[in-house]
């Protein structure tokens, strides 16, 4: 649903704006503050919600078919590693906080650097294997899953 | 216009959007190619860019091959049934045995995946599915992808691919500006991954106003990957094979966790389950082999997914809406209830919030569900995209010609949407593709089939006369008129992507047809389509975001021509629930069995259509 930003919270720090997938968080040139330049090229994904310092933007549903008074407020949180949601329904008979986590493993720790680790050799470059397999693409101790290990030919026409 | 041209030269592998596909092809890249130049052009923010920027709550293909769960080819099975056996399965069998490895090195990385305290094994969502808290999935890939990059250009929209002029039909770069700051980006390079994405919004939404952001697809997946592949003259194939979902209304939120997980169903406004009863009738349209309920009640094949929407739609049509979800019965175990709406807020918050504004709790009330507009996608339910070679090993000679996952323009790869016939690959299937695509472009240099490209700034000059050319035509007319935007001499983005949407809506099988159409319609559309690009050539850009806007239009302009050509060309109606062809409503296996192949001239804009054969692969116990 579309974002808004409060006038009060917004400082222009530009977080939002950095990150719209959809190129419509702006800052306003008189106010300098963000705001929501698109509406209807707005996919409420929530980035720039849970990227803004300041908790300055909201969301408020589409006004061809969501009514007002509604809230879904997030917090996420990196170096905890999770994101806590609160939804409240229009008639206030539903109030929600939902946890969840988001990594498991400090932020880029756990993620190689291809650039420094043992290269292939020519035998990897002329096989179908990618870095790191044949890791986990089966159970037992094979290669890769050719048609001639699985039993399988290619047949063009109408077979079942 | 005072923007500065800024050339970044000698690169190896130019990445061109980073979603799964882009970040998969940029991370693998490096590997395979330590001393390589490897370059990302992304259009918005890597962090959060592509289909999966607010998420997933779950990842739709994981094979689970090392915890004895399946075999490659039982996903090719799967994926050929639910497309009606029109499938790339050299391709589909490809990335089924490379996808594992993808969705294991997730979980190193970090993204939370759920695990079956029972068995230790990921936690199955369905037969395909695992679950995950993916709030984090696409910064996660993307951190990876920073990794292995040398350089990243965050807000450059890629409008066209560079064309080597020394060697007729081989790729050399990409061109585009920056959205925020104007400039032009020249980017020449040895090899291009096109990692962009497919097309939501060329169809009339069901949405009006507002809301017609609250799409499926995302509303900045402009069929750039299409647009830019059409444009340098790849062929495509089965660009007619556009999806149709079924969905919670108007937040289209998702519906796989609560149909396979949570066990929830539909039904009647009546509470009468409506599926099968149309079945028998639909199965004298599609035949046997491809709609038999009691062997999908006996076995793992599915009813295909365009199949049921047909059940839906009729039903609908017959005065028995709306279809309802019903989540009453599951939503009572607190756990169930927990998990329905994780999934919303991990993947879709949109519908989260409609249901918080219009106080639906489904655990006392049943959602209501609605058939979506047209996508024009190829990594969910559906496989259009860039008729690309496979690899080695499995491709039949028809299939193969040289490195895996490139199209037919040498040294142009895809992957994710921009790649053909493959259905079903989601975020890991477009992760491994783009991880296959890397590999073979590394060897395609390696192998010195890049040597000796040239670029002249001729190429340059044109092509950056016609990216501006939307903001000099601005220029050029604004004053003629007081204020406002009517002008006899120009239309703004916006307005150009209304009549797209109404000419694909009214004549290409769009809702509000009942996704009907003929070859009547198609033909007059396609003139409509002729007039609608020489307006484009006087469409006008305000400013640097309005120039992103035009170019998207054209992007998506591009994507629905091949979508009217293809739909034109095959005369059946293989995909009941997604279009029909009033002029052929049936399946035709003996005329139709094919793959449908299209190239558009980039010279003179003319379409050339050829049917390709289909391979299935089959097995010992067949």
């Amino acid at each position: 649903m579309p974002t808004f930003v409060y006038m009060t919270r917004c400082d222009g720090c530009g977080h939002c704006v950095d990150i719209c997938p959809s190129d419509i968080m702006h800052i306003d040139k008189v106010t300098r503050r963000a705001y929501n330049i698109e509406p209807n090229m707005c996919w409420e994904c929530y980035s720039c919600v849970k990227a803004c310092p300041m908790n300055a933007i909201d969301v408020r549903g589409y006004a061809d078919f969501a009514p007002l008074g509604h809230s879904v407020r997030v917090k996420r949180d990196e170096e905890k590693g999770v994101i806590a949601w609160r939804i409240k329904f229009r008639n206030g008979k539903k109030d929600m906080d939902l946890l969840a986590p988001i990594t498991t493993k400090p932020w880029g720790k756990f993620i190689p650097k291809l650039s420094e680790v043992q290269g292939p050799t020519q035998e990897q470059r002329d096989s179908q294997l990618l870095f790191n397999e044949p890791k986990y693409i089966r159970m037992d101790d094979g290669g890769l899953h050719t048609l001639e290990s699985n039993g399988l030919k290619m047949k063009a026409g109408v077979y079942y | 216009m005072g923007y500065k041209t800024v050339v970044e030269d000698n690169i190896d592998i130019l990445v061109a959007g980073a979603g799964l596909g882009g970040t998969g092809a940029a991370f693998e890249a490096r590997y395979w190619g330590q001393d390589k130049k490897i370059v990302i052009a992304e259009k918005a923010n890597i962090d959060r860019s592509g289909a999966v920027a607010q998420g997933l709550y779950a990842i739709n293909c994981y094979m689970g091959t090392r915890f004895g769960e399946n075999n490659p080819e039982d996903h090719v099975r799967y994926a050929r049934i639910d497309l009606m056996g029109m499938v790339r399965e050299d391709l589909l069998f490809d990335m089924a045995r490379h996808v594992d490895s993808a969705v294991h090195q997730f979980e190193e990385w970090g993204l939370p995946l759920m695990r079956d305290p029972k068995t230790g094994a990921y936690q199955r969502e369905g037969r395909w599915q695992i679950m995950i808290h993916g709030e984090s999935y696409k910064p996660i890939v993307a951190e990876a992808a920073k990794k292995s990059a040398d350089k990243v250009y965050n807000r450059i929209c890629v409008t066209h691919l560079l064309m080597d002029e020394s060697k007729e039909n081989r790729v050399a770069g990409a061109i585009g500006f920056n959205v925020r700051t104007g400039d032009c980006h020249v980017f020449k390079s040895k090899a291009v991954i096109v990692g962009a994405g497919g097309a939501s919004n060329i169809y009339k939404p069901r949405s009006v106003g507002e809301g017609a952001g609250r799409v499926w697809y995302a509303p900045w997946s402009s069929g750039s990957a299409y647009g830019l592949l059409i444009g340098a003259g790849a062929k495509m194939t089965q660009m007619e094979n556009r999806i149709v979902l079924a969905r919670f209304k108007d937040g289209y939120g998702p519906v796989g966790a609560y149909f396979l997980h949570l066990k929830t169903y539909t039904q009647n406004a009546y509470g009468e389950e409506y599926e099968s009863k149309w079945f028998p009738e639909l199965q004298k349209m599609v035949g046997k082999e491809y709609l038999d309920p009691e062997a999908s009640h006996r076995t793992h094949r599915p009813i295909p997914t365009c199949l049921r929407n047909h059940a839906l739609i009729n039903e609908v049509n017959a005065g028995r809406g709306p279809i309802h979800m019903v989540t009453m019965e599951a939503f009572q175990d607190p756990h169930l209830e927990e998990i329905g709406w994780h999934n919303f807020l991990g993947m879709t918050v949109g519908q989260a919030v409609l249901w918080a504004a219009t106080d639906v709790d489904p655990k006392n009330e049943n959602p209501e569900l609605t058939t979506s507009e047209p996508y024009v996608m190829g990594s969910h339910a559906t496989g259009c995209g860039a008729w690309c070679s496979g690899p080695e090993d499995v491709s039949p000679d028809e299939y193969f010609w040289g490195y895996n996952r490139m199209t037919t323009v040498e040294g142009l790869f895809g992957a994710g949407d921009a790649v053909g016939g493959t259905p079903h690959a989601f975020s890991s299937g477009s992760f491994t593709e783009g991880r296959l695509a890397a590999k073979a472009a590394c060897k395609y240099i390696d192998d010195g089939k890049a040597e000796g490209i040239k670029v002249s700034d001729k190429q340059i000059n044109d092509r950056k006369k016609e990216i501006y050319k939307p903001m000099e035509h601005y220029k050029i007319y604004r004053n003629e008129i007081t204020a406002g935007t009517v002008n006899p001499n120009y239309i703004n983005p916006r307005q150009g992507l209304d009549r797209l949407q109404k000419l694909m809506d009214e004549y290409c099988g769009g809702v509000t047809v009942n996704y009907m159409t003929n070859d009547k319609l198609l033909n007059i559309g396609l003139k409509k389509m002729k007039i609608l690009e020489e307006d484009l050539e006087k469409i006008a850009a305000e400013n640097v975001h309005e120039l992103l806007r035009a170019w998207e239009l054209k992007h998506r302009h591009m994507t629905a021509e091949a979508v009217f050509q293809h739909t034109l060309f095959r005369k059946e109606t293989r995909w009941p629930g997604y279009y029909y062809r009033g002029d052929a409503m049936k399946v035709d296996d003996e005329n139709w069995h094919v793959l449908t192949v299209s190239r558009r001239d980039p010279k003179t804009g003319e379409y050339t259509m050829e049917k390709a054969p289909c391979y299935h692969l089959v097995g010992d116990d067949e």
